[in-house]
């Protein structure tokens, strides 16, 4: 690893020019250089918006969002939690159900294949549609918004979990029934553990899909929440508002994702991450 | 020790054909002996193995261990794998461990002794490691750890060293060797290459092709303790050369 200050000596160019690059420090790589994308972005918004005076109802400047958002703090803040709560709980469900599923699906060939037609059901009604009837059904609770984030969430984590299980290499299983484990231990001891960095790519897929599937639901059947507060604040042309909660959205996205891969840093270092994007 | 009596083994494809594996093989080891089996790809070899683990249920004959005929996987027999396949979220030692854990057999003592093997196999120090920071050759001396660590009296191990380079298969031909003459196991060598089953074993196990048969049992009389360099021997050469003589020279019968 090269250190820092290294990458400033390139202002001096090299007696003899070299082709191979200069790997960067991690924590560059990893921290400084997404923030300074993200921060160059809203640069270029700001001075676009403000260089060709776009209309505010039509594109909004970061600087007028900053403001519309930061007028009533204690509401925004109240709206951004009542969504984290319905995001963690659906993603909550999500596990609970996920897990105990996968383990079923990959029980036996005749469970899975008696199982599998009702998974494919449930993702092929769109969520959209099912909202209202769900609040028809369970009634105007936090519930159906729970279920509804859940539908949209739990699938591609079953789905991980499932192919983390069989992908056990056989040697493993039998090292496992050489030494006279029953079906219970080669799961806990063997197939679970196995399956862990699978399982946390499934829990990546699901938490960002656990946003998607809150605000579907919030949009549908609310008073409150991020969601509710884009669908108010457009109907009463507060389009800067909705640009700041389509924000808080985002950033809870990217926070949630995040303290998933902290959790499996943490928990499991010897698990290789096997969605890391190739740098 | 072993009495394997008329032992057919066949498995169903999918397509629902019977392919016969094994084809009454019968084959009597003692205690402690080394016995190698040697035969082209797709001879049996690993059944065999695994039909004396009691890991697959065989169709017909028996296997007889200590007087007691095998029907489920038994305690006291160690494998090792053609991979190392150790768990990438257990360090070394618990590595070695493994087997006593899942057999709730995990005494006080058990870190002693899985230390003195990973010390045996020049393993100390890398206790704390995981696998992904061990090389081949190191993570396979952890699986060969791992199936002595109950002190079993049968280690069955299935081409260990296949997919080792050519200088740690030697190196680690020798440390077998060394820790077999330290802790004598009746050892159950499956492996393609004909010269380290002449290093290795007492006798040599030759299997015809598919379906298996024992086509000749072949004592390998080259004195222990052994070492590279004795392929020179005339014992080494005239069992090679028959063993060899028995593979070939039956594949060629079936060319012409």
């Amino acid at each position: 690893m090269q250190p820092a200050g290294s990458v400033s000596s390139s202002s001096a160019p090299p007696a003899a020019p070299s082709t191979e690059a200069r790997p960067l420090p991690a924590w560059i790589v990893e921290v400084v250089l997404p923030i300074a994308t993200i921060a160059g972005l809203f640069l270029v918004w700001e001075a676009v918006c403000r260089a060709f005076a776009i209309p505010a109802y039509i594109i909004p400047a970061p600087s007028a969002i900053w403001t519309a958002t930061t007028e009533l703090p204690g509401n925004v803040a109240w709206h951004t939690l009542v969504t984290t709560k319905t995001v963690l709980l659906g993603f909550l469900v999500s596990v609970l159900v996920s897990l105990p599923l996968a383990v079923l699906l990959t029980s036996s060939p005749i469970v899975a294949a008696a199982i599998y037609p009702l998974l494919v059901l449930t993702q092929a009604i769109p969520k959209v549609a099912l909202a209202p009837i769900l609040v028809v059904v369970l009634g105007t609770s936090e519930l159906p918004r729970v279920v509804v984030t859940f539908l949209v969430a739990f699938f591609p984590l079953v789905l991980s979990i499932a192919s983390g299980l069989v992908s056990v290499p056989p040697e493993l299983i039998e090292l496992g029934r050489a030494c006279r484990a029953n079906k219970w231990t080669e799961l806990t001891r063997i197939r679970l553990p196995y399956a862990v960095p699978f399982i946390f790519s499934g829990l990546k897929a699901a938490v960002a899909l656990a946003v998607v599937g809150a605000v579907v639901a919030e949009f549908v059947n609310a008073e409150a929440g991020l969601g509710y507060l884009i669908q108010t604040s457009t109907a009463f042309f507060k389009v800067q508002l909705a640009w700041g909660a389509l924000i808080i959205l985002s950033v809870m996205g990217i926070v949630l994702f995040q303290i998933v891969v902290a959790v499996e840093r943490v928990f499991f270092p010897w698990s290789p991450g096997i969605d890391k994007p190739a740098v | 020790m072993i009495e394997i009596e008329n032992v057919s083994k066949h498995f169903v494809s999918r397509d629902r054909d019977r392919i016969a594996a094994l084809s009454d093989v019968s084959l009597s080891i003692r205690r402690n002996e080394f016995v190698c089996l040697v035969g082209p790809s797709g001879c049996g070899k690993s059944t065999l193995l695994r039909l004396v683990g009691g890991l697959i249920p065989l169709s017909r004959g028996r296997v007889v261990i200590d007087g007691r005929p095998v029907r489920e996987p038994r305690a006291e027999t160690g494998i090792v794998f053609q991979t190392p396949t150790l768990l990438p979220w257990a360090n070394v030692l618990d590595n070695v461990l493994f087997p006593l854990k899942m057999m709730k057999r995990l005494t006080p003592e058990s870190p002693k002794r899985a230390m003195r093997l990973l010390e045996l196999v020049g393993l100390a120090g890398f206790e704390r490691k995981y696998p992904r920071e061990l090389s081949g050759g190191m993570q396979m001396r952890v699986g060969i750890c791992r199936a002595l660590v109950h002190d079993p009296d049968i280690l069955l191990m299935d081409e260990p060293f296949g997919a080792l380079d050519a200088l740690t298969r030697e190196e680690l031909t020798l440390e077998l060797m060394r820790v077999w003459r330290e802790q004598p196991k009746t050892v159950l060598f499956v492996t393609h290459s004909i010269p380290e089953s002449v290093m290795l074993a007492d006798r040599v196990v030759v299997l015809s092709p598919r379906p298996g048969r024992v086509a000749e049992v072949i004592p390998v009389s080259v004195p222990r303790p052994r070492q590279f360099g004795m392929e020179a021997l005339d014992e080494f050469q005239r069992a090679a050369g028959r063993i060899r003589q028995l593979i070939f020279g039956a594949a060629r019968g079936t060319l012409h």
